[in-house]
């Protein structure tokens, strides 16, 4: 199987200043990748730039997915939670590249939100308007969503952040069955035991790849204090990174 | 009770006229606002109708109380500043609401500007407040095309604008109609804004559009019966204005949105979503 991804010299920031400064590497098809690191290691930059929402300042990536196969859920989805509108039509949205502008939903269609509502455990809820889901629930709705989206490669940033441990472990499952189905899935997750227990393969980031490979073999005490040592503040008066021997600017 | 409700539409036909306009208003104003509320652009719809004064008025200057003249200057400035800072806004740092103060403004400072050099404060009251009793058959037939045109554009654009309403992260991943779309909605709160300023003035055109959109907010967890209901309060508005204003002599434009404001204020006391009362009745809660 080829690489769905490949990063090359790839530098993506916000101002002229790096979050993700000079990556190189692949993500096989298929591939169950976690992205761990210290906060501000430009795991979500990494995320955003995949997705295609931060263009690079330098580099490139290099995707075999077309854009509309990728499923991208961000970590503070700018979601709306007061307006007006149930989980069955939120659901619903998922199937946005099958129905489009202005395409029916057909009978099917109807069959494929309800199995979708169902697999996360939100039956009985299609009616409830979004405001009065706990969180959990929301992301059980999002997660449907991202179900019916059908995508190639899943974009998870922080899927699991301030959920329970039921919560967790059924969408766990989730994606470890997209991930069977032959789907590639990345997520930026900080819960080691759950990288270790289910993400064979880890991106340690603090700005640059720490290491990369076999999560066992990433996850490290040594690799996670470089991780920390590695990822220094924001510095506003940074001069402007040279390009080295090699490095294509 | 019908010199009371009826009698003023049978009898005079500047009222049928001006019933006619208000409804139609209401039907295209309707939807709109309820989408800025829901958009967070309640006050974006204010910022517009100030910024659309300046080409009013130059249309006014250029061909005085000319219907084509000030509404296509009216167009014009609307578009021009909603454009302006939405380009504003994605090009630079700056948020949209941001912008659209800067623009409108200046838009603003410039009408007002213009007015001034020529013309008397009975013409600056017009473009300010508009004439509901005086619609003629162009400007009814100006409001009932922009009013259609609105329900069309938005039967065509639904689903990315709930969409974008709701999630704009995720129609971004999903659609470049995002952008788009938005560009369509200002397009469409321009044309209504520049109807209703006809009928109510540049200021009060808004009135019709946030005030009905509000108070439906206190009624119904639901996007569709908000609508409808939002389309409900508005010609209702309207029609109970105008025979507040014909019985009791105040002027039009206010009165329609004076009753808006009514049932705005009524709707934030008893309205069953959120209202005071309800919330604060003492109330057995449910089982489940």
């Amino acid at each position: 199987m080829g690489n769905v991804l490949s990063f090359r010299n790839l530098t993506l920031g916000y101002d002229r200043h790096p979050a993700v400064h000079h990556l190189d590497g692949e993500v096989p098809e298929g591939d169950m990748l976690a992205i761990c690191g210290p906060n501000g290691a430009g795991k979500s930059t990494l995320l955003k730039g995949i997705a295609g929402v931060l263009s690079p300042l330098t580099g490139r990536i290099e995707g075999t997915v077309p854009a509309r196969e990728i499923a991208y859920l961000p970590q503070a989805a700018e979601l709306d939670r007061s307006f007006p509108i149930d989980v069955y039509d939120l659901v619903s949205m998922g199937l946005w590249r099958r129905a489009g502008l202005f395409g029916g939903i057909s009978r099917a269609d109807r069959g494929r939100i309800e199995h979708a509502v169902a697999a996360v455990g939100l039956e009985g809820f299609e009616a409830r308007p979004i405001g009065t889901l706990s969180g959990g629930q929301m992301q059980r709705a999002l997660f449907a969503r991202l179900l019916l989206q059908d995508a190639r490669l899943l974009l998870l940033d922080e899927p699991f952040t301030a959920l329970d441990a039921g919560t967790i472990a059924d969408l766990t499952a989730l994606v470890n069955r997209w991930n069977g189905e032959g789907r590639t899935v990345i997520a930026v997750l900080h819960d080691f035991e759950l990288v270790r227990g289910h993400f064979p393969r880890t991106l340690l980031l603090a700005r640059e790849a720490v290491a990369w490979g076999a999560t066992g073999e990433v996850l490290t005490s040594d690799n996670l204090a470089e991780a920390r040592r590695m990822c220094e503040a924001w510095d506003e008066d940074a001069p402007a990174c040279a390009p080295a021997s090699g490095r294509a600017a | 009770m019908y010199d009371l409700l009826i009698g003023p539409f049978a009898e005079f036909d500047f009222m049928r006229r001006a019933l006619v306009g208000v409804l139609a208003l209401g039907v295209g104003a309707g939807p709109i606002g309820v989408l800025m509320m829901l958009r967070r652009m309640s006050l974006a719809g204010d910022a517009m109708a100030h910024a659309i004064l300046p080409g009013a008025a130059v249309g006014f200057l250029a061909a005085g109380l000319n219907l084509y003249a000030m509404t296509a200057g009216g167009l014009v400035a609307g578009f021009a500043v909603a454009l302006g800072a939405g380009a504003v806004a994605r090009a630079t740092q700056m948020k949209e609401d941001a912008a659209l103060a800067a623009f409108y403004l200046i838009s603003l400072a410039l009408g007002v500007l213009l007015v001034s050099l020529r013309g008397s404060n009975v013409d600056l009251l017009h473009v300010l407040f508009g004439t509901v009793l005086a619609l003629d058959d162009a400007t009814l037939l100006l409001i009932v095309s922009i009013s259609s045109l609105t329900l069309v554009a938005l039967a065509l654009a639904w689903r990315p604008l709930v969409l974008e309403s709701v999630d704009p992260g995720f129609l971004r991943s999903v659609s470049r109609a995002g952008a788009p779309t938005h560009l369509i909605f200002l397009a469409l709160v321009v044309m209504n804004l520049v109807g209703g300023f006809h009928a109510l003035g540049t200021l009060l055109a808004v009135g019709l559009m946030m005030l009905p959109a509000a108070a439906g907010r206190f009624w119904t967890r639901e996007l569709t019966t908000l609508i409808g209901l939002s389309v409900l309060i508005a010609c209702g508005s309207g029609v109970l204005g105008l025979l507040v204003s014909y019985h009791s002599g105040v002027p039009s434009g206010p009165a329609i949105i004076l009753v808006a404001g009514g049932a705005y204020a009524l709707s934030v006391l008893f309205g069953p979503v959120g209202g005071l009362l309800p919330r604060f009745l003492p109330q057995r809660h449910l089982e489940a």
